[in-house]
């Protein structure tokens, strides 16, 4: 059978299709749907764990155990999951694992554009990078295989248009794979400083063999065209090559770490002129020249932003007539959503004029204007952080007037080990945990403060306020983030206290939950003050109707979930909810 | 150097992050597949959903290499919202089939009075082929529900694009829930009859 499948589903079949047994994950934009759609495979136990070091650590357990196993995340995860990594990298595998990596170029959710091909190289693990969704169902099922192979992790490197591109792909069946089960051995997975001296040389000549392998390693491929111009690529840079350079000879790799030195340099003889194509860093292109192979491409192909066949087309100036794009067409930037619980807190803070550093998820949106409510955004866990070192360098009186904002399955992440840094080292913090009861930002998974599981069967509920409390915070509120005056006395009486205060503002995701009827404005009590647009919420505008003399505010009632938020704001009472009297507009 | 008008269909939806445009790229991609082409599609998750400007390219054809639509090559757009249409016509020739949603939806820049709502849009897409303004919300109106615009507005486009009303129909029942599909074939074939 056939289907049409996006690069994660693909991932998510092919580990299936390759015996996978376990599946560990942090969800993280583009990976996070190989995990959701291994979840649906009931032979696979899977868990979303709370950050990329566990996820990464529940797995080599797994894999210490002879099952096959499979742990997925977004780029900057791996820097989370580092440290456990490199050692697997060492340690080896006992079942096959992949740790699969999604790197996002062009930033389309993330905060930087880093080249995990790198942790290869670092970590001395083999890299596989497919260039569609029928290469990465395949490269999942070879990775396994590799793995047990040549005892060794393999990272598996997508990119977003790998992740989020659909394309068709042959179905296979399941083939099992028995868990081997646990036998001790220390000496590959006790990495005293006596064993880890032997293994690190047995990596070295396990990329002896892994490159020799990718000598013979029928993806790295040579497609012959006209020799006038050879190019070399792997990834989705393939497909947009073929695109630009239709004529030109190829050698698409697909085994890119260790890179196979003969391969190259046999197509290198052949052609005149020979190009690199690769999206991000010059990591083959480097590589190649040290082998003595005269190459160019980063000479032209830019390292920032994604590539594109556009880009790759401009890079290389193939001339050709283009539209240009349309001059004054008004942004249009991500928002909070109307009756986002979020918005409520931003605007205390935005109001309070507080400095709020801040953290990553739904709530980053509180940065953009009219909220403006977010000074800092380094990566998850690091408000708590930031905002002690603040404190450290600018002394008490400076706290009071500084909080630190996150979300809930951020604190889970990582916000929790900050906190206890905070209560030990006697720092005066305001600790915000925006508990929406998901993790709204890539899609709704559970988290340990939902109390569900990956697979929606009942899990034990961690609740944010009892970690506060254990960790030994001085103060710790449960406050709703819609009732603006409660969220405002909450926030000043955590700015006053002396020690770790944390508020936890509790309202669901409002995408999850049943809207409420639309308000509406009184058009004779409104006098279009504008103060309800401060709250930036996009179902709020303003009209200037011919018949007034003055601006009337609007609600867009296909969007207006009824929070009434705005309500709280106005002066004039002018906006009503469902079913309140008043004046008819 | 090969000319990809030739050879392969390539269809920009676009619209604001939660109007459905990912369901209408799924159900355009299945039905093209399931008429036997080679598929690409591409989108993007994450930030952009959040009531961001979203885009995604659906490519067919013998043989797909990019999942991304070249600049100047789009035959045909399928536009949620006016302004979003705007925002992408440097994917258009100048004979692209246009088909737009006959809706505003201001974004913040103009909620909060930094920027304007274009007011001559249609004119301005004139200048890059064939507009197509469609009042797909009161079409939907009619059927009772509003989330079946983006299915009207597919049935639109179906009038442009050589494949299969089964492939279509199939596509859909396939995509959507088993208690909607009887409703959004309905509207499908409804978009499928109105005027262009
Ligand atoms: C290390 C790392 N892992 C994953 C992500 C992807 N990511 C961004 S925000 C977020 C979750 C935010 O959830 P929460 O803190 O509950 O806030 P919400 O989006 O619900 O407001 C995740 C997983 C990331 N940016 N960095």
């Amino acid at each position: 059978m056939r289907a049409l499948l996006s690069g994660n589903e693909a991932v998510a079949r092919g580990a299936w299709e390759a015996g996978c047994r376990v599946a560990t994950a942090y969800p993280g934009t583009p990976s996070t749907e190989i995990l959701e759609n291994i979840i649906k495979y009931p032979e696979i136990s899977c868990e979303w764990s709370v950050n990329e070091k566990v996820a990464m650590e529940v797995a080599a357990g797994a894999c210490f155990a002879g099952a096959r196993v499979l742990v997925a995340m977004k780029h900057v995860g791996l820097n989370v999951a580092a440290d456990p990594f490199f050692t697997m990298g060492y340690s080896g595998v006992t079942g096959g694992m992949i740790v699969v990596s999604a790197d996002d170029p062009g930033m389309w959710s993330s905060q930087n554009e880093q080249d995990n091909r790198h942790y290869g190289r670092h970590a001395k693990v083999p890299v596989l990078e497919p260039a569609d969704s029928s290469e990465t169902k395949l490269f999942a099922k070879l990775a396994f295989a590799i793995s047990e192979k040549f005892d060794t992790p393999v990272l598996l490197r997508l990119t977003t248009r790998v992740c989020h591109s659909s394309s068709p792909v042959d179905l296979g069946k399941r083939k099992e794979v028995a868990v081997k089960g646990y036998a001790r051995d220390v000496r590959k997975r006790l990495v005293l400083p006596a064993h880890a001296r032997v293994l690190h040389a047995a990596v070295e000549e396990r990329l002896r063999k892994l490159a020799a392998y990718g000598e013979v390693f029928p993806h790295n491929r040579i497609e012959w065209g006209k020799k006038s111009l050879g190019i070399i690529t792997s990834g989705v840079a393939y497909q947009y090559a073929k695109e630009v350079f239709p004529d030109a000879s190829f050698l698409k790799l697909a085994l890119t770490y260790p890179l196979p030195a003969k391969l190259i340099k046999k197509f290198a003889r052949q052609v005149k002129r020979l190009i690199v194509v690769e999206e991000g860093d010059s990591i083959l292109e480097t590589e190649i020249k040290a082998m003595g192979v005269r190459v160019t491409g980063k000479d032209r192909i830019p390292r920032c932003g994604e590539l594109t066949p556009d880009v790759l087309r401009n890079s290389f100036a193939t001339k050709r007539k283009r539209t240009k794009a349309a001059p004054d067409v008004p942004a249009r930037s991500p928002v909070l959503c109307p009756g986002c619980p979020h918005r409520g807190v931003f605007y205390i803070v935005n109001k309070l004029k507080l400095v709020s550093t801040g953290d990553i998820g739904c709530y980053t949106l509180g940065a953009l204007p009219p909220l403006n409510a977010m000074d800092t955004c380094v990566c998850m866990g690091a408000s708590v952080t930031n905002a002690q070192g603040l404190e450290k360098a600018l002394g008490k009186e400076f706290s009071k007037k500084v909080v630190a904002v996150l979300g809930d399955s951020t604190f889970f992440h990582s916000g929790i080990t900050g906190l206890v840094n905070a209560v030990y080292n006697r720092a005066n913090l305001t600790l915000l945990i925006l508990d929406n009861f998901t993790t709204a930002m890539t899609g709704h998974q559970p988290h340990p403060g939902t109390g569900r599981l990956a697979k929606g069967e009942p899990g034990k509920r961690v609740p944010p306020e009892e970690v506060a409390k254990g960790c030994g915070a001085g103060l710790v509120e449960v406050v709703n983030p819609n009732d603006l005056r409660a969220t405002e006395e909450a926030m000043k009486e955590g700015l006053a206290f002396d020690g770790v205060a944390v508020l936890i503002f509790r309202r669901p995701c409002a995408l999850l939950v049943k809207p409420r009827p639309a308000l509406r404005i009184d058009a004779e009590l409104c006098n279009g003050c504008r103060l309800c647009l401060r709250i930036g919420c996009p179902a709020m505008s303003l009209v200037f109707p011919e018949a007034r003399d003055k601006a009337l505010a609007a609600v867009d009632a296909s969007l207006c979930v009824g929070c009434g938020l705005c309500a709280q704001l106005c002066m004039r009472a002018a906006i009503k909810m469902a079913g309140e009297t008043g004046a008819q507009s | 150097m090969r000319n990809p008008e030739g050879e392969m269909t390539n269809v920009v939806i676009c619209g604001v992050g939660g109007q459905g445009i990912i369901l209408a790229s799924d159900v355009l991609c299945q039905a093209a597949f399931l008429d036997g082409l080679d598929v690409k599609k591409s989108e993007v998750h994450g930030m952009a959903q959040r009531g961001g400007s979203v885009i995604t390219h659906v490519r067919f054809g013998d043989k797909v290499y990019s999942p991304l639509i070249e600049q100047s090559t789009c035959d045909y757009m399928l536009a949620f919202e006016k302004l979003e249409a705007l925002r992408y016509v440097e994917y258009l020739t100048m004979h692209s089939d246009i088909i737009v949603d006959d809706r505003e939806i201001p974004p913040m820049s103009v909620l909060v009075g930094d920027a304007r709502y274009p007011a001559d849009i249609e004119q301005r897409l004139a200048k890059y082929g064939k507009v197509h303004m469609i009042d797909a919300t009161n079409v939907a109106a009619e059927l009772g529900n509003q989330r079946v615009v983006n299915t009207v507005l597919l049935g639109v486009l179906s009038q442009f694009l050589d494949l299969d009303e089964k492939c279509w129909h199939d596509a859909i029942k396939q995509h959507v829930k088993e208690q909607y599909a009887g409703l959004n074939i309905e509207a499908f074939d409804r978009g499928r009859k109105l005027a262009g």
